[in-house]
């Protein structure tokens, strides 16, 4: 078997594994999608249930309910491998660990970023966002949920050792979100409007490109440091 | 299997600005079995984590053959075995999958042996049942499969018999001696009166406290 050849078949094998993961614990799956559909549904009997204001605010509040759902997910990320022993077998594989983390990832951007970019033309409809923006909307989604997922991760392997990490991975990670959260809204607003997305469209894939290429780094080192404690 | 020894040197830890040890010095070689011995509390896990490089909070020297470990982790680990505190199994996962998971973690696996593996801890008949409803001592024998699945010549075992019968102790006597003949090396913590006293080497972590300096 080739060097290459093994490694993709890890990169499988721990992919498999967690989709495998998530789905045997519906929670982890559902919990982020009812999340997003409850902020999207509750939203227009809060402020105002007028078609024209819910159109123009809809791709905020899709955008900030998609960060706010992959925020509630993250916690977990490492939490149960960190509990049950399975964090240091990972650790301790010979396979590069980078690796090992996109795959961890990946999986976890499947279960949350694409679940709520497939959802989100539900919510764009009861929000009656213009037909003109659906595009837009969930093209900025599908760029822009891995990033939080990537910077996300970091933030849960950092804080992983600790009992209550959930609030610190919120201030460490939130201000990375930012410029995610205002690319991803501009290119839904630019869409509605008929203006040209495709420049959004570019910073979001450049942020994911910077995100896929270092994250994984930050977030292997971030791992080895809360275990070693 | 001829492999490198592991040699520690003068190596001190603390937790909690109590000191666990100091002055700990002991070299282990091909063919030896280890046993770290101490009470509750003495840093025993500590320092299994140490030497298999997860935990670095420690000030002296662990050398793998002529390298410290920190400069040949990669290299350590593709010829490491732990088995931790916590066994690394998933609960929701079956046994084997849990072995699948493993084996595709450990490149020098080979896949079809999983469920011959599984025979040998006596999970024959559990293979595709989910963890959590297994025994406490199943859920160990689920890990302790990698045993028999593993060519890794250095073994790190913290309580390996812990929760397994007493039939499950003496097989597994039996792997450790036989690992060890071949030219591998383990080292464990136990509080089981283990049959192969004879061939057994110990460190006394309680000693070490004690006086505080090297045995």
């Amino acid at each position: 078997m080739t060097n290459s050849g093994a490694g993709e078949m890890f990169f499988w094998g721990v992919l498999k594994r967690d989709l495998l993961l998530s789905f045997r614990r519906k929670s982890d799956l559902v919990n982020p999608l009812i999340f997003f559909l409850m902020v999207a549904s509750l939203f227009p009997l809060g402020v105002s249930p007028e078609p024209t204001f819910l159109a123009e605010v809809a791709p905020g509040v899709i955008w900030v309910a998609a960060l706010l759902a992959t925020l509630l997910s993250l916690d977990g990320l490492f939490r149960s491998d960190f509990e049950d022993g399975t964090l240091e077998q990972t650790l301790l594989s010979p396979q590069p660990l980078f690796l090992v983390v996109l795959a961890k990832v990946f999986a976890h951007w499947m279960m949350t970023g694409l679940a709520l970019t497939l959802l989100s033309p539900l919510l764009a409809v009861m929000l009656f966002l213009p037909v003109e923006g659906m595009w837009g909307l969930m093209a900025s989604l599908l760029l822009g949920t891995p990033t939080l997922s990537l910077i996300g991760a970091i933030g849960a392997a950092l804080t992983v050792g600790l009992r209550k990490g959930g609030v610190l991975i919120s201030l460490l990670v939130l201000p990375l979100y930012i410029p995610v959260l205002i690319f991803g809204t501009g290119a839904a607003q630019a869409a509605i409007t008929g203006l040209p997305i495709a420049g959004f469209l570019a910073l979001l894939g450049a942020i994911l490109v910077l995100g896929l290429v270092l994250a994984p780094f930050a977030i292997a080192a971030a791992l080895r440091i809360s275990a070693s404690s | 299997m001829a492999v490198e020894p592991l040699r520690v040197d003068n190596l001190f830890c603390e937790r909690d600005e109590r000191v666990l040890f100091e002055g700990l010095g002991f070299s282990v070689s091909a063919g030896d079995v280890v046993r770290i011995e101490g009470q509750n509390g003495s840093g025993k896990t500590t320092l299994l984590r140490m030497l298999t490089g997860l935990s670095n909070h420690y000030e002296g020297d662990i050398y793998w053959g002529e390298q410290l470990l920190a400069e040949c982790a990669e290299e350590y680990r593709q010829n490491l075995l732990y088995f931790g505190h916590q066994a690394g199994v998933k609960a929701l996962l079956t046994p084997l999958e849990n072995l699948h998971w493993y084996a595709s973690m450990q490149p020098h696996i080979h896949v079809e042996k999983l469920e011959w593996a599984l025979e040998q801890v006596g999970l024959r008949g559990f293979e595709d049942v989910p963890c959590h409803t297994l025994s406490a001592g199943q859920n160990r024998r689920v890990s302790l499969a990698r045993l028999y699945l593993s060519t890794a010549p250095v073994w790190i075992l913290d309580e390996p018999f812990t929760a397994i019968d007493k039939q499950g102790v003496a097989t597994l006597e039996l792997l450790i001696a036989d690992h060890a003949a071949k030219g591998g090396m383990v080292i464990l913590t136990t509080h089981h009166e283990l049959a192969m006293a004879g061939t057994l080497r110990k460190v006394n972590l309680d000693q070490l406290a004690c006086r505080g300096r090297a045995v």
